[in-house]
């Protein structure tokens, strides 16, 4: 029977010989292939795959996390650092309007001093002014007694000088003073 | 005899006749090649499973990825009801994959260019599937030979059909696999053949084409097996949804 294909140049897959050997043992074999993998293999295979995936899971949540913490902190250091530089511009204005301020009442104080120095100086060219025409006229009286008396050698009565004098200044007085 | 393409698919005993009865169950190379790509899918699935790296090695990740794989095949196919077959078609799917591929090493045997291999795992999905259906919805079940929205002077006719095309699922399913699987290695045979017989100076043609048949017949290898695979789920889908 072995030699069946062989001689009859036909199929040997259409020969039946070996036909009940062909499925007890494809039985067999796929049987206990079927069992071994759906029982110890393929459980461990979706084990693998269930954890690798539960770890990927866990770390992109971990990653979440941290990203959220580092944002959190962005924050803060944001939320700090406007903080202080609010506290600086503070510092800087107080600073400016306490500059200012002393320079203002510093100011005040000068102008006052430099005011009353003025007006103490216009008192004192109002005092000269109106002592200088008499100062003038005792000079002139004193000039003119002295000039005489080298003059003539004789000695002239100061009063009557001094109303010439006096006449004298009060007609040419409007020339030099505009009184 | 080595020139006939036809003799690799041979069945011969391996060792002692063993009988169970009137049955002969003796182990031969169909046998062997059985427990060979059994044994290879589990020695790779069980590396691929032992460690649980957060980064898979090479090994691992083959075995997650073909994992990842069929199970989205199911979930496309046949929906979240599928789960529960998840094994069983995660097993015939490696088991045919890895008996068309360990057929396509010369010299060895190819299980699933058998007619009796294909039609006994056919008929397992019919039957089983059959069984689910009728548990799942009872009668209704029936309903699947009944499209909606056929008129009513049609409906015999299409009925039949239906019955017609529901029966002949498990032959058209094995036959499928097993003929894509003769028909390849025979081609492949006969052109080696080919090389043989024209030698050095017209060989190199068909040398070629057996090549390029050779990069072929791995793409069908994969191919047919996911092929078988969708077709349960599909199969799997009508059991489980009942919606024509």
């Amino acid at each position: 029977m072995e030699a069946f294909a062989a001689e009859s140049g036909g199929m040997p897959q259409l020969n039946p010989e070996f036909w009940i050997s062909q499925i007890f043992w494809l039985t067999l074999t796929f049987g206990i292939l079927y069992i071994i993998l759906s029982k110890l293999i393929l459980p461990k295979i979706s084990d693998n795959l269930e954890s690798r995936k539960s770890q990927i899971l866990e770390n992109i949540e971990a990653a979440e996390k941290q990203r959220e913490n580092s944002e959190e902190k962005l924050k803060e250091y944001e939320e700090i650092v406007s903080k202080s530089k609010m506290e600086a511009k503070n510092i800087f204005n107080q600073a400016r309007e306490k500059a200012l301020k002393d320079i203002s009442a510093k100011k005040e104080v000068l102008d006052k001093q430099i005011d009353e120095e003025i007006s103490k100086a216009e008192q004192e060219i109002k005092e000269l002014q109106s002592g200088a025409a008499e100062k003038i006229n005792k000079i002139a009286i004193e000039t003119s007694s002295e000039l005489i008396q080298k003059l003539i050698g004789a000695e002239v009565n100061n009063s009557s000088i001094s109303a010439i004098v006096d006449d004298l200044s009060k007609r040419s007085g409007d020339k030099y003073y505009g009184n | 005899m080595a020139s006939n393409p036809m003799t690799q698919f041979n069945v011969h005993r391996i060792g002692p006749e063993i009988k169970i009865g009137t049955f002969d169950i003796s182990f031969t190379n169909a046998s062997l090649f059985m427990i060979i790509s059994s044994v290879a899918i589990l020695i790779i699935f069980n590396l691929g499973s032992k460690k649980n790296s957060l980064i898979p090695n090479k090994i691992q990740l083959l075995a997650e990825l073909s994992y990842t794989f069929v199970s989205k095949m199911i979930s496309d196919t046949a929906g979240l009801k599928a789960k529960p077959y998840f094994a069983f078609i995660f097993s015939l799917f490696m088991f045919v994959l890895f008996c068309n591929m360990f057929g396509m090493i010369p010299y060895t045997f190819t299980v699933t260019s058998h007619i009796i291999v294909t039609f006994v795992l056919a008929a397992f999905i019919f039957i089983g599937v059959t069984i689910i259906g009728f548990m799942k919805h009872g009668f209704g079940y029936l309903k699947l030979f009944v499209p909606s929205g056929v008129p009513a002077v049609l409906l015999p006719l299409i009925v039949v059909i239906e019955i017609i095309s529901y029966l002949s699922r498990p032959i058209s399913l094995s036959v499928r696999l097993f003929a894509n699987m003769m028909a390849g290695h025979t081609m492949m045979k006969v052109f080696g053949g080919f090389v043989i017989s024209l030698g050095i100076v017209g060989g190199w043609l068909p040398l070629s084409f057996s090549v390029a048949l050779t990069g072929l017949e791995i793409l069908v290898a994969f191919l047919q097996a996911y092929v078988f695979a969708i077709l349960t789920c599909i199969y799997l889908n009508d059991a489980l949804n009942l919606h024509h």
